[in-house]
């Protein structure tokens, strides 16, 4: 362990972490506790110490914050980390140099405190705020970034952000130019290159390079390692982890974040990540008073919280469309290699571009709005959520639910109807497939139920089947054996560059037809070249012209018939100040530092 | 005399369910798959009999309903127009066990008011005519699946009993076997086994032929027992020394003493098996979307919004008992008039 300050109580504390049972340990607790009143007193801003001032002001200190989680994170590594929830934690542990705000969708610095393109928009170089330590008091500089960045593209640690700084085909070249300047060097210019950063935890070299040489990194930082061998520059610090039960994580006393007083951030003392299994279980917790938010709830449970909001002393956020899109779609993969030859059949139909605009104008989207998300959500005719206001197409034609022009487009396609209603297709065989779903997801199983009874207007006869999620990865990712299926994408950043490896021809999600090796269709190779030029073009206005044809390109071929998205729907205790959710990802504690609880509460928060 | 009484009541009541069920084309109001999306999670329709302004009407009648403004699955009763019921009125085509077809409805109401008497469900489905709709599948699925076990159980009892020996043996290990084995985790593993994409007749037959060969072990050791007992009475051996063969003394002597046995046992397996159709249907294993069944209508449940704000959801449940409770009575009825004529 190192101490930076010896009369430090936090540290004190910090020696006799783990054997609470023992009762000597208690009593360094309750003198920790009586000289200071709080877990890990914030240092005192230290001259030549670069602070990132913010616009927090008036603040407490003090206070435990108790969120749920659905599942328990698997890993604190934030290399090999891919689960959202071990993202979530990781993102508390630890910072990035360039930061994408929540709220205004903006890049705005962190541990960078300025950076310059140049002209050509192939280098970038960051200046790092000086004097800064991560949360066991070790100082940061340029060396800890060309370290990080040394582990996200090595090849045999297989980082999930690894295809990211892949640009033009070759890795990011990083380089230190001095103590607290990086120069960042790209094969080819990139647009927004500066979101690339965002989310990329800096991690301590002093503290992962010997794992890292010995070959050992992979399984570096895991639940159990011990608290000391983890630090970060986020806000807080790992302290304890129960398994199946909860995380706790402390203040970082070191972090570099001060309000408008000249007082470190963060406000809380402590920051809890409870393992909640299922949305109905976190219901049940937050309306006990166990936790203090409640992220992503569903609209029905969501009028369930707003009935008793007041008297409860809650306050309910519905921040409008997400990000997410979910879609139909039917699988128009080459199975020349596969056995299913009725599968090949069926194909016929889909590839039937009047065959997909019938659908698509079949499809009750209000209805689906209302009924599967009680009416909080948005009826979707593009793959950008209308809250991604950046990047949204406001020209999309919207065309209205019409069973006629749906009926009129399958004549014209050469589809018949049997005396009983029934759709023929042009050799005679009735219209009959299947939507796959997962099961465990209720939402997308009412959309397939509604669709089918859309379909059912126009004679199609279709069957919900509901696979368990792995089951359903393995057939549309892997086998290929399924005819449709309902699926949701997006929801992490706004910029349509992560975006890529769905729309590209030879992406990895490029999900109604997978391995293409040349574009199958004019219309993918005309979004092939329109994605790559708002790749490299560098003004957003240029981009977003760009960008807005692909919408119009997709809208008119209807490879995926998108459906609705959901609102994000949140609830907070009221006493929790400055509490400001938003529309990306994390929705509620991107700002944690900031976050504090007004003064009636904090005692009861602190007692628990 | 009193248990004759009960026999009858509960007789009378299972038998006038049952030709609901049946009928449930003609009783519902509504098709089941219909979609009312504008009334999902409705309430059930008030019955009014006093109208707004306070005058007594000998013909009940129903108001139109409207969603509440701003309101999720809020409606409230519009009083401008007054709808009454009807009693058999045309509306959507149906048949009855697939053999006749009409459009006639016991009861109806006027459009644009609508009649759910015990609400609606998440796509604004009319709950009491999925009900009775589910009814037929339940119900039929735990008929057909009784029979199944009881002319299973009863073909090995009787010949284990009959032959005795090796016959008897290598039956009876079996019967244990099939006794031991945790039969609602086997039922789910069985259909993990089945492809995914069936149509609803394959999976209804496949859930009888599952819960039906499932369930004849207990049958099967009650009838041998009855068999090994009566094979050794006087008539009987006195028959076979009159030269009469096999099966002559097992239809003529042996099976009539059976009977009284597997009615018991068939009163008590229809509800046993309507409840594993239920449990499995609960569990999505059974009948799929749209068709209703009282499992998969009871699965809804397991949203805890509806759980605690739709009650007219537990609608399929309350006739689940009420039919397990005719069929105990039946049972319990016919185990005392055996006992009774036994003494």
């Amino acid at each position: 362990m190192l101490f930076t300050n010896n009369c430090n109580p936090a540290q004190l504390r910090h020696g006799a972490r783990g054997t609470i049972v023992s009762r000597a340990c208690l009593l360094c607790l309750l003198f920790a506790y009586g000289l200071t009143g709080f877990a890990a007193v914030p240092q005192p801003p230290q001259r030549g110490e670069d602070l990132l001032l913010t616009d927090n002001q008036g603040g407490r200190y003090g206070g435990t914050l108790v969120v749920a989680q659905r599942t328990e994170p698997k890993s604190l590594n934030p290399v090999t980390a891919a689960d959202a929830p071990s993202r979530e934690v990781i993102g508390r542990l630890m910072a990035d140099l360039i930061h994408i705000n929540r709220v205004s969708q903006q890049t705005e610095p962190a541990l960078a405190k300025s950076w310059s393109m140049s002209k050509d928009g192939r280098t970038f170089t960051i200046r790092l705020r000086h004097g800064l330590r991560f949360s066991d008091g070790q100082p940061f500089d340029a060396d800890d970034v060309v370290f990080s960045f040394q582990l996200y593209l090595d090849e045999k640690i297989h980082s999930p952000q690894r295809d990211l700084l892949i640009i033009g085909g070759k890795p990011i070249e990083v380089k230190k130019l001095d103590q607290y300047t990086v120069r960042f060097t790209l094969a080819q210019p990139y647009a927004a290159a500066e979101r690339l950063f965002d989310s990329l935890a800096i991690m301590p070299r002093h503290l992962l390079a010997r794992p890292y040489q010995e070959g050992k990194f992979v399984q570096a930082w895991t639940l159990a390692s011990s608290p000391d061998e983890i630090a970060g520059m986020g806000p807080f610090r790992m302290k304890s982890y129960v398994p199946g039960q909860k995380l706790v994580l402390e203040r970082n006393p070191y972090y570099w974040k001060m309000d408008q007083n000249k007082n470190r951030l963060p406000y809380l003392d402590e920051l809890v990540f409870l393992s909640v299994g299922n949305e109905d279980a976190q219901m049940l917790r937050f309306v006990a008073g166990d936790t203090d938010i409640i992220s992503r709830v569903g609209a029905e449970n969501y009028a369930l919280l707003s009935r008793e909001a007041s008297s409860r002393g809650t306050e309910l956020f519905d921040l409008g469309p997400s990000l997410e899109y979910n879609f139909l779609v039917f699988n128009l993969n080459d199975l020349k290699s596969k056995n299913l030859d009725r599968l090949a059949a069926k194909q016929a139909w889909f590839q039937e571009l009047k065959f997909r605009q019938a659908v698509s104008a079949a499809i009750d989207r209000e209805g689906i709005v209302k009924l599967v998300y009680a009416g909080r959500g948005a009826p979707l005719w593009g793959n950008v959520s209308p809250s991604n206001k950046y990047w949204v197409d406001q020209s999309l034609p919207h065309p209205p639910r019409s069973v006629e022009t749906a009926r009129r487009l399958l004549r014209e396609a050469g589809f018949s109807w049997r005396p009983d209603g029934q759709l023929l297709d042009r050799s005679g065989q009735p219209v009959e497939f299947s939507i796959v779903t997962s099961s465990s997801n209720a939402q997308r199983m009412k959309m397939a139920t509604i669709i089918q009874d859309d379909l059912s207007n126009l004679g199609m006869n279709v069957h919900v089947v509901p696979l368990e999620f792995r089951a359903l990865i393995d057939r549309v990712f892997q086998t290929y054996d399924y005819e449709a299926s309902i699926m949701g994408l997006g929801g992490g950043d706004a910029d349509p560059n992560p975006e890529m490896n769905v729309w590209l021809s030879t992406g990895s999600t490029h999900i109604w037809h997978l391995g293409e090796s040349k574009p199958a269709t004019d219309w993918e190779s005309q979004i092939d070249q329109l994605m790559q030029k708002q790749m490299l073009a560098l003004k957003y206005s240029e981009r977003k012209h760009l960008y807005d044809q692909v919408q119009e390109i997709i809208g008119a071929n209807l490879p995926c018939i998108f459906l609705a998205t959901p609102d994000i729907l949140i609830g907070a205790k009221k006493s929790l100040a400055n509490f400001k959710p938003a529309v990306l990802e994390p929705n509620t504690l991107w700002n944690v530092e900031g976050l504090y609880f007004a003064q009636e509460i904090q005692a009861s928060a602190l007692s628990r | 005399m009193k248990g004759k009484r009960k026999l009858v009541i509960a007789a009378v009541f299972l038998v006038s369910l049952h030709v609901a069920i049946l009928c449930a084309g003609f009783v519902a109001p509504y098709s089941p798959t219909v979609q009312n999306r504008d009334f999902a999670f409705a309430p059930p329709t008030r019955i009014h009999l006093v109208d707004s302004r306070g005058s007594w009407h000998w013909r009940p009648f129903v108001y139109d309903w409207e969603p509440r403004p701003n309101a999720i699955y809020e409606y409230e009763e519009s009083r401008s127009g007054r709808r009454p019921v009807h009693f058999f009125v045309r509306g959507a085509e149906y048949t009855v066990a697939g053999i006749f077809s009409s459009n006639l409805h016991l009861f109806g109401v006027d459009a644009p008011a609508q009649l759910f008497l015990v609400g609606t469900d998440n796509y604004g489905r009319d709950q009491f005519s999925r009900v009775l709709y589910g009814g037929q599948i339940s119900v039929a699925a735990g008929l057909l699946a009784t029979l199944t076990s009881l002319l299973l159980g009863l073909l090995i009892g009787c010949v284990s009993g009959f032959y005795g020996g090796w016959v008897d043996e290598s039956a009876m290990r079996c019967v244990e076997i099939f006794l031991v084995l945790p039969w609602l985790y086997l039922l789910l593993a069985v259909r993990a086994f089945l492809p995914l994409h069936i149509t609803p007749v394959h999976a209804f037959l496949l859930l009888v032929g599952v819960i039906g060969t499932i369930g004849w072990a207990r049958p099967a050791r009650l009838v041998r027992g009855i068999v090994l007992s009566v094979k050794t009475r006087k008539y009987v051996i006195a028959s076979r020394g009159f030269g009469a063969s096999d099966t002559y003394i097992l239809r003529r002597h042996i099976l009539p003493e059976t009977y009284g046995v597997l009615l018991t046992q068939a009163a008590l397996l229809v509800p046993q098996y309507i409840v594993a159709e239920v449990a499995l249907s609960y569990f999505g294993l059974g009948l799929s979307e749209p068709l209703p069944s009282w499992g998969n209508l009871l699965a809804s449940l397991q949203q805890y919004n509806v759980l605690v704000s739709c009650w007219w959801m537990f609608a399929p449940a309350l006739a689940l008992v009420l039919i397990s409770f005719g069929y105990h009575e039946v049972a319990n009825a016919f185990h005392e008039q055996l006992q009774s004529g036994s003494t």
